[in-house]
Formats: structure tokens, C-alpha cells, sequence
């Protein structure tokens, strides 16, 4: 069955030239797209057969590529499979959305060819079972990525996002590289040889940090998450739910691949390490998407905060694992694989949401829109359900991963570590927070973009977008409201990830009675994701007929009342900015050093007055502008060795060799 | 036959807290107006708004869109469901599972992530107004409900409702300092959660200082009295949930007979009017605070509530 999707992927990868004759034929876009929704779905249709299969199979293949004593090893485990499956079910919905929307694309040949080979690549990091396929995959999949957020090149903006992207990769890969560098130790790249090596505990802790490093910051963990809100917004709207939505779970993928599967049984303190970064990962990113304005940096900062919750359910796993509790780090690790799932969903709605609305206005700044739930009906209500189901509202999915996680932090007590004890309570609070943030960003978002009255003419005078890109949207509602109602079938696909990592699985859970999910015992605690939706929908209905039928139901249409001073410029209402400024008054004057600066006329004076706000990025301040001009400096410095003599260029050819030598033969 | 007494029971818990919602109220309002030396509304006097408003055509704001006319029935259906999964007069109910702890405030918080859409839809001034400052104080009451929970289900060993109860009820519990401080957290959540001095001020509609009012300035008719009936319902639900968790001796286990029941509910009662009581006698003797004030209220019961989880975390005893 590999071979299929070997087959499929070198598909996508012949689809990357013909992309470039179809950029210039009209039709060229729907070819394109129409072809990697079929493969993309062929893909994730192998990978589901191989992740239900009760015999859990891994298909093996080598190929003979790459380096030329090892070839090309690929291997398709239950790992793989449930990350294939995320990833093509993204690609898919991202395909079937672009049938639309990819059309109106003004430089197709800037799209078209690196679209697909941008697929293949997450497809080869999550196939590939030797470090030299992984890496060259890894470094292509962030390349062609790249090449579709400098895709509209004539914005400085973008270029500068570009260039930030592909320094943070850069680094990132070259993390990776000395990480599999170590794990390789006698030169075998395979990643079944690193396996069966048993590296030292100081040398597995070493490539432990080098992975936090490597794919943390492909996910986007703080601080490592400078380039992620630049970059994923200045993709097309389709790219960047790729991006968020999937390419941040390939980056989990390599995570997880790396720590829980090829180092040996982790040290307690490894997982104190991921809860310290992951815990303030999903605060702070949630906190930076309220301080923003424009809908796709709102999203990809929010992502941040999804990586956050992931990681964190990552951390309690391994600090579970690391004590021997596997039953307790199954649910933790079931919780954030289902979290992946999830967040794949959900994002990558949004993103096709903010894509709808960016065509039908042209506008992604929250304060010139308004109103759109009259113009978009439709595209309103799918964006309705992203935004419940990412604020962990029942009875949509994010709940159910939240919940999970929150159930493996109350076996916490459990683990005898002290600084587990101190760290954990602290983490389930920062989750908590998280949560409620994440509910308030996402009020803002609706509110401010699809309610109220439009705020410019391009809001008012907004279409609904096409039937491919609502079929798209409404495809992942519908996935995300089952995921949240039947979560046990979920939860029992993902019992051999959990077998295969932590050694352990989540107890079955569709046999039970009304599918409720039972994560430890029916005593402890229990969620019934299908009843709460029926007996809400039962009482609400039940509730209208009762009060239409035995009271009222007449209605009319009068003016707002607005307390009796009820204005007709749009411009009265709240805007993003001030929906969030009690939430930066109270939290950001210390994590953005927030203040805000009102000036007032003196009195009889017919001037405005002036309110200035200030929002500073503390960690890009404080992290990456000292290092950018620290470079900055030392590149200035060292250009003087552009203008020498030839005579002194040799000079300095004859003292390095010199100085080499030396080191060699001391 | 048990599972008919089981249905029974859940059945008439579930209607008994959408009768007794408006009762209660109007007994906090009455208590209220009696501390200030005022004769005060009857005690019937929720109910009859409640028809009254019922009865009345809806006026709808020109701007308003359908997200508008369902937000009454969402939030009321969420919130009913979620009063009638919290323990009342007996301690087992059928539904226990299907939601526990976690999941009844996240079930609340929907209704509120609602109840602020709706505040922003017309498209007004203090609409926008109301929302924002609920969120903030949502940002801040919701982590704090959540982090108390965690205290009081490691201790309880469960997150289920009735299993809490049951706990709670046994001797096993004794007095444990963390316990007292989730008691507190509890309480001041409960107050801002349900827009009660000196968070928000149920009886005002004095402009600036209005949260939950303003959210909701643009309702009427029969969507208002679902909305009203909604927030009355949330303020049994919160006196019941503390009832039931730090008080819940007397309410009869699943397996007992009709007398144990009756004299359950008799209690219930008992329990409804000392909280309301209490909310009452506390409201009149404090001012309403400023609204960036209310952060720092707040923050302390985070504070209190992590401080528990952290003493359970520390020492299995305290």
C-alpha cells in the first residue's frame, strides 16, 4: 500500500512543473487545484486504511535515492498514518476551497507550481524513515513554503515576512540537523538504527533542546514564534490555512517522532522543560491575537496558542511516561494528538473564512468591516462555527481535547516529583486563561468583522463568495461539530498512535452506552459531547414553539434604541481596539508595556482631542532586535574586507592557512 | 422501576429550577428592598414580568440579523440544560454524567460567548461597550471557576457532579484550609459572574457603569423575558452549585425513598433562601466597585483558587 502513496506523492511533485504551463491557461487554476484534491484525498484515504487497521500494519519502502550508500527510507506506522491523515485532510479542504478562490488569483505562476510540491513535501517529512530524506524534505517543504508567502512580492510587507521566515527556518533546520547529527552518533541516519543506539543521557537531553529549538520554532512555540504571524498571513488565503493548519502539525510531527519514538525513556525533568515553554506558549499567543486588528494575524497568532495547548498535552505525557504512569500519559497524548485533529479543522476554516472575506471586501483590517453576517449569510455561520469550536465551546471538538487535557492534569497528584507538583497547577492555570482569552479574541473577531453596521463601502457592498469555497468552509463545520459530538470513535482511531508512543492506550470508548467518552472511569469523570447538543437543541426548540405558540409571535422592525441616542455614523461603534481595551489596560501594561496617551485640548480650545496607544512586542524588542543589531554591526565591520589590494587579500589567504595549520597540529 | 423514579427525579429537578429561578430572584429583591427600609415588589413579581414580556410583540432594531433572534433560545437552552445537570434536592441524577463540572461552565461560558455576540450585532455604542467588559470579566472569572473546580476534584477524586456531592457529604472530607479558600474563589466568581454589586449592578440602568444591561439594552418582548429567565436561572444555578458542593448534607441520594426526598427539597429550600439571603445582605452593605477595579477583585480569587489547587498539590491533607 506504500507504494500508493509514493505514487501519489510523486504525482503532486509532476503536478509542480505542469503548474507552470497551466498558470497561463484561464482554466489552468481548477486543473491545478481539482488534480491535488484528488491526490491529496487518495493519500489521506491509504493513510486511514492503514491507521484502522486492527492489525496496525507499517508499510516499508526504500528508494533508491539520496545518499547513495542508505537510499530513501520510507515508512508508513500509526504515526505517520494519523499525521498523513491531518495532512491531506488539510490539503484536501484547502484544494476544494482554491477551486473557488484560487481563480481570482492575479499571479497564478507565482502559486501554481509550488502549491503542490509544497504538499508533497509535508507529505515526505511525515513518510520519511531516515534522517537524510526527513531533513531534505523538512528544508524543501520550508522552501516551497516560503516561495507562496513572497508569492505577492510587491508588498514590502511580505518581503520582509519572507525574509524573517527564511532565517527562522534556516535556523530551525539547522537545529534538526545537529540533533540527528547527534542521534546518528556512528554515521547510520536510519532512523531504525537510531532507535536500537542508546545514546547517554546528557547527549539525549542535548537533542532533546535541539528539537525544542528545531521544530518549536517551525511550530511556533514563544519565543521562537517571531515569523509565524508575518508569515502566515502574507500567504494566499488557502496557503495559509495550510500553513497554520497543517505545516505547524508537521513540525508536532517531527517533535513527537523525535522525543517520544527514536530518543530513549525520557529524564523526569524533560517534561518540566516542554510545560515551561508550552503553558506560556498558549497564553501569550492568545494575548497577542487580541492586541491585533487585521482577521489573519488575529489567526495566526492564535495558532501559537493552539501549539501552546498541543505541547502542553505533549509535556504531560512525557512527564506521565517518565514516571511510569503510561495509562495517564495515553490520555494526556490522545488529548493533544486529538488537539492536532482539531486544530486542523478549525484553523484552517477560519482561514478559508478570512480568505472569503478578504476577496468579497479586499480588506483583512478588522475596522473597515462590519455587517458581513447581512452581505456573506453563509460565510458568516460557517466562521460562527470555527469561532465556538477554537474557544472550546460545547459542544464543538476543542472542547473535548481541552477537557482531556484538563483530566490528565487532575492525576497530576499522582506524579512524585516536586517540581511537577509546583509546575503543573501553574500550567493548567495558564491553560484556563488560554481558554478564556481565546473565547474573548474570538467575540472580537465575529463581532467586529461579521455584526454591527459596515464600517467602509467595500464591507457594504461585500457578495458571498463561490459554492467550491463554501463547500470547503461548511466540509470542516460539519467535521468539526462531529468530532465534538462522537468524539470515542476518534479518540479508538487514535489507540495505536498512543500504543506506539507512550506504550499505553486510553480505555475503548464506543462500546459505551449513548457514546459517552469515559477517559479513566465513569466514577471520576464522563462527557457526553451528543447528548449536551441534543438535549441544548431539544430545550431550544422546545422553548421557541412553547413561547410561539402560547405567547407572542409577532414582531416588528423599529429603529435601535441605544439607551435614546441612537447615532447613525458607523464610526459609534466599538471598533477591535477598543473592544480589547480593558483587556490590555488590565493585562498588557506589563506583558507589551502597554499605555495609552490621551491629550486634551485646554478649554475654549475648538482642537480634537488625541488618544495615542502604545502596544510594544517585548520579546521581538527584547530577543530579536538586539541580535538583528548585533549582526547588523558586525557585517558593517567586516566590510572593510571587501575593498582590500589583491596584494592584501593574499596576505590574508597565507595567515589563515597558517593559523590552520596550527590548529591542526596542536 | 428505578429507572422511572431516576427519570422522575431528573424530570422534576429540571422543571423545579425553571420554577424556583424567578422565586428566587424576587426573594433577593424583596430581602434587598426590606434591609432598605422599602416595601418592595411582591415576591411574585419576576414571574409577572416574565408573562408580561412574553405576551408583548418583539421590536427588533432594523439592523438586527438572524444570529440575533436565536441567541435568546441558545443561551436560555444552555443554561437551562446546565441547571439542571447541577444537584439540587437529590444528590444522584440520571444526566450526572453526560456533563461534568468542567463541562456545565463551559456550557455556561457558550452562553456568554452568545450573550456578547449579541451585544455587538445592532451595531451600537453601548452594545460594544457591554461585550468588551464581559469578556474582560469573563477573562478573568472563567480561569478562576476553573482552577477552584480542579482544587475541589482532586480533593473529591472526581470532576462529576454527584460523586462530588456524595463525597462531600461523607465524613471522609473534614476541614481542609483549601476547601475554605475554594469556598471564597467560588463565591466571588459567582457574584461577578452574575452581575452582581459590586461587579455590575443588576438594577441599573445608569449608562456607563451597566455590563450586563448594556449587552442586552436591545432586546424585548419575548426575547428579553428568555434572556431575564436565563440570568435568573444562572443565580439558582450558582447558589445551588455552592449549596451542593460545600453544603450538601440532606439531599437525598438516587437509591432513597419518596421521604427522603421531600425532606431533600424542604432543605433545598432552606439552603435557597439562606444564600439569597446572604447575596442580599452582602449587596446592600457594598458599593459597586469602578470597572478597573474589578480586575484586582477578581485576581484575588484567582489567586485563592490556585493557592487551593497548589495545598492539594503539596499535602493530600490540607
Amino acid at each position: 500500500m506504500i507504494s500508493v502513496a509514493l505514487w501519489a506523492v510523486a504525482a503532486l511533485l509532476l503536478l509542480a512543473p505542469a503548474g507552470i504551463a497551466l498558470s497561463v491557461h484561464p482554466r489552468g487554476s481548477t486543473v491545478l487545484y481539482g488534480g491535488c484534491l484528488v491526490v491529496t484525498l487518495t493519500l489521506a484515504v491509504t493513510a486511514l486504511i492503514n491507521l484502522l487497521d486492527p492489525f496496525h500494519p507499517t508499510w516499508d519502502a526504500t528508494l533508491p535515492v539520496g545518499l547513495p550508500w542508505l537510499g530513501a527510507h520510507f515508512r508508513i506506522d500509526a504515526l505517520s498514518a494519523f499525521f498523513l491523515v491531518v495532512v491531506n485532510l488539510g490539503g484536501a479542504a484547502a484544494s476544494l476551497f482554491a477551486l473557488g478562490y484560487g481563480r481570482h488569483e492575479d499571479s497564478q505562476g507565482r502559486v501554481l507550481p509550488f502549491y503542490p510540491a509544497y504538499l508533497a513535501g509535508m507529505n515526505i517529512v511525515v513518510m520519511a524513515n531516515d534522517a537524510f530524506s526527513f531533513l531534505v524534505a523538512w528544508e524543501f517543504m520550508s522552501l516551497t513554503s516560503w516561495a507562496l508567502v513572497v508569492s505577492h512580492h510587491r508588498e514590502a510587507e511580505n518581503v520582509r515576512a519572507g525574509y524573517v521566515y527564511l532565517l527562522m527556518a534556516s535556523f530551525g533546520t539547522l537545529c534538526l540537523l545537529l540533533a540527528f547529527g547527534v542521534l546518528a552518533g556512528g554515521g547510520n541516519y536510519d532512523f531504525d538504527a537510531m532507535r536500537a543506539a542508546h545514546p547517554s543521557a546528557a547527549l539525549a537531553s542535548l537533542v532533546l533542546m535541539l528539537v525544542l529549538l528545531g521544530a518549536g520554532s517551525k511550530a511556533g512555540l514563544v519565543p521562537l514564534h517571531a515569523w509565524l504571524p508575518l508569515a502566515h498571513p502574507a500567504a494566499p488565503s488557502h496557503v495559509s490555512a495550510l500553513m497554520s493548519g497543517v505545516m505547524t502539525k508537521v513540525a508536532v510531527y517531527g517533535f513527537v517522532r523525535i522525543v517520544f519514538d527514536l530518543l530513549p525513556a525520557p529524564e523526569w525533568w524533560w517534561s518540566m522543560v516542554v510545560l515551561a515553554v508550552g503553558g506560556p506558549t498558549a497564553t501569550m499567543g492568545v494575548l497577542y491575537a487580541l492586541m491585533q486588528r487585521d482577521i489573519k494575524r488575529v489567526l495566526a497568532y492564535s495558532t501559537i496558542e493552539n501549539i501552546g495547548i498541543i505541547f502542553t498535552g505533549l509535556g504531560l505525557a512525557l512527564a506521565f511516561k517518565a514516571e511510569g504512569l503510561d495509562w495517564v500519559a495515553a490520555l494526556a497524548f490522545t488529548a493533544a494528538m486529538l488537539h492536532v485533529l482539531n486544530h486542523a479543522l478549525f484553523k484552517s476554516l477560519l482561514f478559508f473564512g478570512a480568505g472569503a472575506v478578504l476577496h468579497a471586501t479586499g480588506e483583512r483590517d478588522m475596522e473597515k468591516l462590519g455587517g458581513l453576517i447581512h452581505r456573506m449569510p453563509q460565510t458568516a455561520f460557517a466562521v460562527l462555527i470555527g469561532c465556538v469550536a477554537i474557544s472550546a465551546l460545547p459542544p464543538f471538538n476543542g472542547f473535548v481535547s481541552e477537557w482531556l487535557t484538563f483530566q490528565a492534569i487532575l492525576l497530576s497528584p499522582q506524579l512524585p516529583s516536586w517540581g511537577l507538583k509546583l509546575i503543573i497547577p501553574a500550567v493548567g492555570g495558564l491553560l484556563a486563561l488560554a481558554a478564556a482569552f481565546a473565547a474573548a479574541c474570538f467575540v472580537k473577531l465575529f463581532g467586529i468583522s461579521f455584526l454591527g453596521r459596515a464600517r467602509s463601502p467595500c464591507a457594504a457592498e461585500a457578495n458571498e463568495t463561490d459554492h467550491f469555497s463554501l463547500g470547503a468552509m461548511f466540509l470542516l463545520a460539519f467535521f468539526c461539530l462531529i468530532t465534538g459530538i462522537l468524539p470515542g470513535f476518534f479518540i479508538d482511531a487514535l489507540a495505536p498512535v498512543s500504543k506506539a508512543m507512550v506504550g499505553n492506550v486510553m480505555p475503548h470508548q464506543v462500546g459505551l452506552e449513548w457514546l459517552t467518552i469515559v477517559p479513566i472511569a465513569e466514577s471520576r469523570s464522563s462527557y457526553n459531547g451528543l447528548l449536551v447538543f441534543l438535549f441544548v437543541v431539544i430545550c431550544g426548540s422546545a422553548a421557541a414553539s412553547a413561547i410561539h405558540r402560547l405567547a407572542s409571535d409577532r414582531l416588528r422592525r423599529g429603529p435601535a434604541w441605544d439607551c435614546g441616542y441612537p447615532d447613525p455614523n458607523p464610526a459609534i461603534q466599538y471598533s477591535a481596539s477598543s473592544f480589547s481595551q480593558p483587556i490590555r489596560r488590565v493585562f498588557g501594561s506589563v506583558i507589551f508595556a502597554a499605555r495609552e496617551i490621551g491629550e486634551m485640548p485646554p478649554p475654549s480650545s475648538a482642537a480634537p482631542a488625541r488618544l495615542t496607544v502604545e502596544v510594544h512586542d517585548l520579546i521581538w524588542n527584547g530577543l530579536y532586535a538586539p541580535i538583528a543589531k548585533g549582526i547588523g554591526f558586525a557585517t558593517e565591520r567586516l566590510n572593510v574586507l571587501q575593498f582590500l589590494t589583491i596584494r592584501r587579500y593574499l596576505t590574508l589567504v597565507f595567515v589563515a592557512l597558517i593559523v590552520l595549520l596550527l590548529v591542526v597540529a596542536l | 422501576m428505578t429507572t422511572l423514579r431516576d427519570i422522575l427525579s431528573q424530570g422534576a429537578q429540571m422543571f423545579l429550577v425553571l420554577l424556583l429561578a424567578p422565586l428566587l430572584t424576587g426573594f433577593v429583591r424583596k430581602v434587598k428592598a426590606r434591609l432598605l427600609r422599602r416595601r418592595g415588589p411582591p415576591l411574585l413579581q419576576p414571574y409577572r414580568d416574565l408573562i408580561r414580556l412574553m405576551r408583548k410583540d418583539v421590536v427588533l432594531a432594523e439592523n438586527a440579523s438572524w444570529l440575533f433572534r436565536v441567541i435568546p433560545y441558545l443561551i436560555f437552552a444552555g443554561t437551562w440544560v446546565a441547571a439542571s445537570l447541577v444537584p439540587t434536592f437529590g444528590s444522584g441524577l440520571l444526566f450526572s454524567w453526560t456533563a461534568d463540572l468542567i463541562a456545565i461552565i463551559a456550557l455556561l461560558g457558550s452562553a456568554r460567548f452568545f450573550q456578547a455576540l449579541a451585544g455587538m450585532d445592532v451595531g451600537t455604542a453601548f452594545g460594544g461597550i457591554g461585550s468588551s467588559r464581559e469578556v474582560m470579566i469573563a477573562s478573568l472569572a472563567e480561569p478562576a471557576i476553573l482552577i477552584t473546580v480542579f482544587g475541589v476534584a482532586m480533593i473529591a477524586g472526581s470532576t462529576q457532579l454527584s460523586r462530588i456531592a456524595e463525597f462531600m457529604g461523607s465524613s471522609e472530607v473534614g476541614l481542609r484550609v483549601s476547601l475554605g479558600l475554594a469556598l471564597v474563589a467560588l463565591i466571588i466568581v459567582a457574584l461577578a459572574e452574575n452581575a452582581r454589586i459590586p461587579v455590575d449592578n443588576p438594577a441599573t440602568h445608569l449608562e456607563l457603569t451597566m455590563v450586563h444591561e448594556a449587552m442586552v439594552l436591545e432586546y424585548s418582548g419575548r426575547h428579553l423575558a428568555l434572556i431575564d429567565l436565563s440570568s435568573e436561572l444562572k443565580l439558582l444555578l450558582y447558589v445551588s452549585l455552592i449549596a451542593c458542593i460545600f453544603v450538601p448534607w440532606g439531599a437525598a441520594p438516587a437509591d432513597s425513598g419518596i421521604q427522603a426526598f421531600v425532606f431533600g427539597a424542604a432543605l433545598y429550600f432552606g439552603k435557597l433562601a439562606a444564600g439569597g439571603f446572604l447575596l442580599a445582605l452582602f449587596e446592600t452593605s457594598i458599593a459597586k466597585m469602578r470597572v478597573f477595579r474589578i480586575p484586582e477583585f477578581l485576581g484575588a480569587a484567582l489567586m485563592l483558587a490556585l493557592l487551593a489547587t497548589l495545598l492539594r498539590f503539596v499535602s493530600g491533607s490540607l
